[in-house]
């Protein structure tokens, strides 16, 4: 081949290889925050307030047979399929979880108490699919998960002490009525409400979430699927200086 | 003694293009194009096999996965692959009775244009080149993902990636080194000189040698799928049961390391064969050079060893896709079984890294240092010794583990009575170096840094058999640093080492020298950087595969990967100054220019298509430097009725 | 092989070729000397992984004098290495041979049995090391042969001879510890008391985990439905970290917590303060009986008889099947 020719060639798939590289740079190997938005909580009067809820599997998510959380903006009050949200540092921050899925029961009993809330436990309410409210502002310091039917998944972020179960529905309902359609809405689906509140840290950084029920149906030990992928039963808080 | 198909041609026509008459051009014959629209079909045909044939399994329908489909899928593929490349070609022919094609094979290296490259060759030297620049593109991709393991752990807080991608870059980084890098001397030069450095004209199965290079390519890019999966979260050793648990990534770590452990038992299969029964008259067990005892040493670990491997891969894929439970405790299986399948396994596949680099290197300080290997036969013990030893030393990996206490002294023994022979190959070199003439060539360069390298990482090694100390060491960076020292320090040193030597004799083109010591003193310096703090990482508490740290560990880790990124980037020099010299400078080499006396010098370059016009008589050992009056290696012509004195100790018929 | 060879020593040809084996030898001897001076008076006090138990401060020994060991073949390597490049390298422009040395069985001999009595010296050294401080703490399995002495208690008193019985349970992604002792409570926070013989028990409840306490020289895998056993005894009060050293998923490298090491008094008041805590919050009735490992596919106190869950499905099994234990 003619000098030319070579170095045609050579420019050629250069320029492949080096657009290759960045576009598996930029596209996979990129965050995968970045395919995920983050949602931001600001404080006003020193708290801030986490809107979070569970929902079920079903067919209106890209995986059909996955549980997920989705989390609430707070200014356009859109559900949004994410478990990245920041809080800022040193702040009061008021978390609401919607338990919309049926109750399994946690591999490790022990995180049916209630750890690291301000007070030790967390406000339960349970409502039917008719909206009418069985069970209204419980506070416990324990749901046991295996006594029966109440406990649907946990929350919890090692690195803070925080470890929550979250409850849901009741047996009943659990069997027969759960939503269908995600993101859940209050209306036409049983779900329990769950309230509490933990302090962020001072020390600004990156805090894994997690939820410890192993709920990733058809995964051995039911922790693979939705429980090791960001976006679902997994997630981040950031904690931003204020 | 050969056995042969063909009868061999009396007078070899090597160089005259009308052997096989007319020729067609590249993309009406089978290639690689071919190969690809075979895979494409075979993928297809396979994922919808699968679906049919689990679709309906529980594990599918909850996880909404289809592992059966996709393992499916990529062995139909990699079938399809190997069809469409034509691999079968000759089987088929030969079952249907009819004759078998001539494929221009005898042509060989003086095929004119690189579409030889691209197709199932049967001329082990054109096998051996696609191997070297195959194994060139797999290290690169591999440095590749190091180099964003580096970029993540710059920060102990801030995160570059979502974990479950810092997992998946972890995994096949690791992957990529150790799978595909087990055949980085012996695929380039074990399968280009290996025939030549013992006096053959070709190798005993070339369609089984080709086909070891050909699956590599299905299992680099089985390997790489796993990222459009979202990877595989267990890292090379792919540990039970996470490794069940985890997404469909896992199955093409399983898979593309299944394809490779063929690849690697098929290659050592052929390899075997060949250096016993194919080595020319007069090349005695101990005439053998150096590389090619490695060859065969390591030969016999992977056709013992690597079968292990695939049994286990085989049993993790079942696990995976059809519910079986050999791994899972709770249902009567034994996460131990894979551990201890796995490194029965793995041991001896490190030494497989290890052995052809010990192999490479003594050939070239004896080349440079002008003087006889010193110790031939304490060095063949050292190889033998470490190869048979290796098979007895894989619970060292399970100190920690939960095994049976009473196994940890006998292992621990085992583990440090493998340090001795491998201080045979120090005390080779420290010999050969004594009193010698030493030239300070590239090669030479190379080589006394892999044993700067290997030192440090085999004095590693013994501190980490050493089971009080490894309580601490064991997953941790301290390990790391070990194996990245023996085997990046010590492997791919000797793999450059072995370019830079023997280039001029495959393409008749040499590598650029300045470039080439710019290249070996920033690789060389930047590697120390990078990994001899990693010792002290692990010592102080840092676990591998962790994506945050302790946060005092900060600035050893930046320190550590701005190293890193400098390693690369002359790594990169390395790419440059192949590719330009190939492509542009083309500086011609031709002839004996490191006047080594080795067969293969002695030959044209590139040697003819069947080596050696005739069976050459070995008259001498090729390490006799500063003997007075020496005999000349080999006798290229020799008058007939000479071969059958000189005929080595062995049954059979002679070959005229 | 050739046998025809120079001896190595030098001395052959005394008037001119230097003596190059008693000048190597004779640095070697200082430099060794000097290096291991200097790692066994400065380095070793501050060598990981500490002080703070007797199964750190046995590591911490055995790296030191496997340093001591090492650093003379080092040195005596480099050395040569060293002296050879310098010394014997090619003159510019001299394109002669080397000397035909094939080969020294008196040099080959001497480095053979000098490499194998190190190695055994190795062997000997690092199975008294072993036997010696209880298993290193290292994880031994669940009969381990070299163990603490100390008695084997229904509950721990302080200032007695008791041994302390913690088990590590290791689960994705967190560990969790359980006192047997102390009616088999159950803590995210992993707190000892100083002086006393500690007999932990790893077990996992998914996949293979591994605990390891970093300055407490502790690490033993955590392997699902074995129990792992390993011992320590905490000689200093202070903080420490666990962290997992065996990669269990995504979130392997956040696996860690903190733990301290209290006064002996200290330690029973917070552990007798938890299991009172969750006694009344009714924690302790809800958690399993205590067992050396567990099988996580078994859920009793479902309020029906104990359900054995497939485990392959995750936790609940068919968990949106028609045979979901839970449904009424």
């Amino acid at each position: 081949m003619s000098v030319v020719a070579r170095a045609a060639a050579l420019i050629v798939a250069f320029l492949c290889v080096v657009g290759l590289g960045v576009f598996v740079a930029v596209y996979y190997i990129g965050s995968a925050t970045t395919q995920l938005p983050i949602v931001h909580y600001t404080a006003s009067n020193g708290q801030v307030n986490v809107v979070l809820q569970e929902d079920p599997q079903n067919d209106s998510t890209t995986r059909p047979d996955w549980v997920t959380y989705y989390t609430q903006d707070p200014s356009t009050k859109q559900w949004l399929h994410t478990t990245l949200f920041s809080v800022p540092a040193n702040t009061k921050v008021n978390v609401t979880i919607y338990g919309f899925d049926g109750c399994t029961p946690l591999r490790n009993n022990y995180f049916s108490e209630v750890q690291g809330t301000l007070g030790g436990t967390v406000t339960v309410s349970q409502f039917d699919q008719h909206g009418k409210e069985y069970l209204t502002d419980q506070a416990m310091s324990v749901i046991n998960s295996w006594s029966n039917c109440n406990v649907g998944h946990s929350f919890a972020i090692p690195d803070l002490g925080v470890f929550v179960p979250v409850a849901s529905p009741n047996a009943q309902l659990s069997a027969n009525n759960l939503c269908s359609s995600s993101p859940c809405s209050t209306t036409g689906n049983p779900y329990a409400r769950e309230t509490f509140s933990f302090m962020s840290p001072s020390q600004t950084g990156t805090y894994r979430w997690q939820c410890f029920v192993p709920c990733g149906g058809g995964f051995l030990d039911g922790n693979g699927g939705p429980m090791q992928t960001l976006g679902w039963m997994m997630g981040e808080m950031d904690v931003v200086s204020a | 003694m050969a056995i042969e198909i063909q009868p061999e041609r009396a007078e070899p026509t090597g160089g005259d293009p009308g052997l096989a008459g007319a020729e067609r051009p590249w993309w009406r014959r089978f290639g690689v194009h071919t190969g690809l629209v075979g895979a494409v079909a075979g993928y297809f045909l396979g994922h919808w096999l699968g679906n049919f044939l689990g679709g309906g399994f529980d594990r599918s329908s909850l996880a909404d996965t289809n592992d059966v489909a996709l393992v499916l899928g990529y062995a139909f593929g990699t079938l399809g692959w190997l069809v469409g490349l034509g691999v079968f070609n000759d089987l088929f022919l030969m079952l249907a009775g009819k004759p078998v094609r001539e494929e221009p094979r005898l042509l060989g290296l003086q095929e004119p244009g690189l579409a030889k490259y691209f197709r199932y060759t049967l001329d082990h030297k054109v096998v051996g080149i696609q191997y070297l620049y195959g194994m060139i593109v797999y290290f690169l991709t591999g440095g590749l993902f190091a180099m964003a393991i580096r970029s993540e752990l710059l920060s102990p807080t801030y995160h570059l990636m979502g974990p479950d991608q810092y997992l998946m870059v972890v995994g096949e980084h690791g992957t990529m080194m150790m799978m595909m890098m087990s055949s980085v001397i012996l695929g380039p030069f074990g399968q280009y000189f290996g025939p030549l450095l013992i006096g053959s004209k070709r190798v005993a199965f070339p369609r089984l040698e080709a086909l070891g290079f050909w699956l590599t390519v299905p299992a680099y890019f089985i390997l790489l799928s796993a990222v459009l999966m979202g990877g595989f979260p267990t890292g090379w050793t792919g540990y039970e049961p996470l490794a069940t648990q985890a997404t469909q990534g896992e199955d093409a770590y399983f898979f593309a390391f299944g394809l490779m452990g063929i690849s690697m038992i098929l290659a050592g299969f052929n390899m075997i064969v060949t250096i016993i029964n194919y080595r020319a008259p007069g090349m005695r067990w101990s005439r053998l050079p150096m590389f090619v005892w490695s060859m065969f040493t390591v030969s016999f670990l992977q056709v013992l060893a690597v079968p292990v491997l695939v049994g286990a891969c085989y049993m993790a894929l079942l696990d995976r896709t059809f519910q079986t439970a050999f791994f899972a405790n709770q249902l009567g299986g034994s996460s131990f079984l894979y551990e201890d399948l796995f490194w029965f396994f793995g041991h001896p596949e490190v030494y497989i890294l290890a052995l052809p680099g010990f192999g490479v290197i003594s050939e070239i300080i004896s080349v440079f240092c002008r003087k006889p290997l010193f110790g031939y036969k304490v060095s063949i013990a050292g190889m033998l010794g470490v190869g048979l030893a290796s098979f007895f030393v894989w619970q060292h990996h399970l100190f920690d583990s939960g095994i049976n206490p009473d196994m940890r002294p006998l292992f621990m023994l085992t583990t440090e009575i493998i340090s001795i022979p491998t201080g045979f190959i120090f005390l080779v070199a420290m010999g050969t170096f004594w009193k010698a003439r030493i030239r300070f060539s590239i090669p030479m360069l190379f080589a006394l840094a892999f044993y700067f390298n290997f030192l440090i990482g085999g004095i590693s090694g013994v501190f980490l058999s050493d089971v009080p100390a490894d309580t601490t060491e064991h997953g941790s960076f301290f390990v790391m640093a070990h194996f990245h020292y023996t085997i990046m320090g010590g492997l791919i040193f000797a793999f450059f080492a072995g370019i830079y030597y023997w280039l001029p004799k495959m393409t008749g083109i040499k590598l650029n020298e300045k470039l080439g010591k710019i290249q070996f003193w920033t690789m060389f310096i930047f590697f120390n950087t990078t990994f001899l703090p990693l010792f002290a990482l692990g010592l102080m508490g840092m676990p591998r595969r962790v994506f945050e740290y302790a946060r005092n560990l900060e600035t050893l880790n930046d320190w550590v990967s701005i190293s890193a990124f400098c390693l690369g980037v002359s790594v990169l020099i390395f790419v440059i100054n192949f590719v330009m010299s190939m492509t542009f400078w083309r500086e011609p080499e031709a002839g004996n220019p490191w006047r080594a006396r080795s067969l293969e010098w002695q030959l044209p370059t590139p040697p003819p298509p069947d080596n050696f016009r005739r069976v050459p008589v070995i008259l001498a050992g090729s390490y006799d430097y500063g003997v007075p009056d020496p005999l000349p290696v080999a006798d290229f012509n020799p008058p007939p009725g000479v071969i059958g004195t000189a005929y080595a100790p062995a049954s059979g018929r002679v070959e005229g | 092989m050739s046998a025809a060879g120079t001896p190595a020593v030098a001395g052959a040809d005394a008037s001119r070729e230097p003596r190059h084996g008693w000048r190597l030898f004779s640095i070697w001897v200082v430099l060794s000397v000097a290096a291991c001076l200097v790692i066994w008076f400065v380095w070793y006090p501050h060598m990981p992984p500490g002080r703070m138990s007797d199964s750190a401060r046995g590591e911490q020994f055995d790296i030191a004098v496997l340093a001591v060991s090492a650093a003379p073949v080092i040195i005596g390597v480099l050395l040569y290495f060293t002296y050879a490049i310098v010394v014997w390298r090619a003159r510019p422009g001299d394109e002669s041979d080397g000397p035909p040395i094939y080969g020294n069985t008196k040099v080959a001999a001497t480095w053979i049995i000098g490499t194998t009595l190190v190695v055994l010296w190795l062997f000997v050294f690092g199975t008294v090391q072993l036997v010696v401080p209880a298993g290193a703490g290292a994880g031994e399995g669940p009969s381990p042969i070299f163990k603490l002495a100390g008695t084997q208690a229904a509950s721990w008193t302080p200032g007695t001879s008791d041994m302390l019985q913690v088990q590590v349970i290791a689960q994705q992604w967190a560990f969790t510890y359980r006192y047997p002792q102390f009616g088999g409570m159950e803590s995210t926070v992993l707190d000892l008391p100083v002086n006393t013989p500690i007999e932990f028990h790893v077990t996992s409840l998914d996949v293979i985990h591994s605990f390891w306490a970093y300055k407490l020289g502790v690490k033993a895998d955590a392997n699902p439905e074995v129990d792992n056993v390993a011992y320590t005894t905490a000689k200093a009060t202070g903080g420490f970290v666990v962290r997992c050293s065996e990669l269990c998923g995504i979130w392997h490298g956040a696996m860690y917590n903190n733990g301290t090491v209290l006064s002996q008094g200290a330690f029973q008041a917070w552990a007798a303060g938890v299991q009172g805590k969750e006694q009344r919050q009714g924690v302790l009735a809800a958690l399993p009986a205590y067992a050396l490992t567990y099988d996580p596919t078994v859920i009793p106190q479902l309020g029906k008889n104990i359900v054995q869950i497939d485990g392959i499905t995750g936790a609940a099994g068919y968990y949106y099947g028609s045979s979901n234990p839970v449904t009424p």
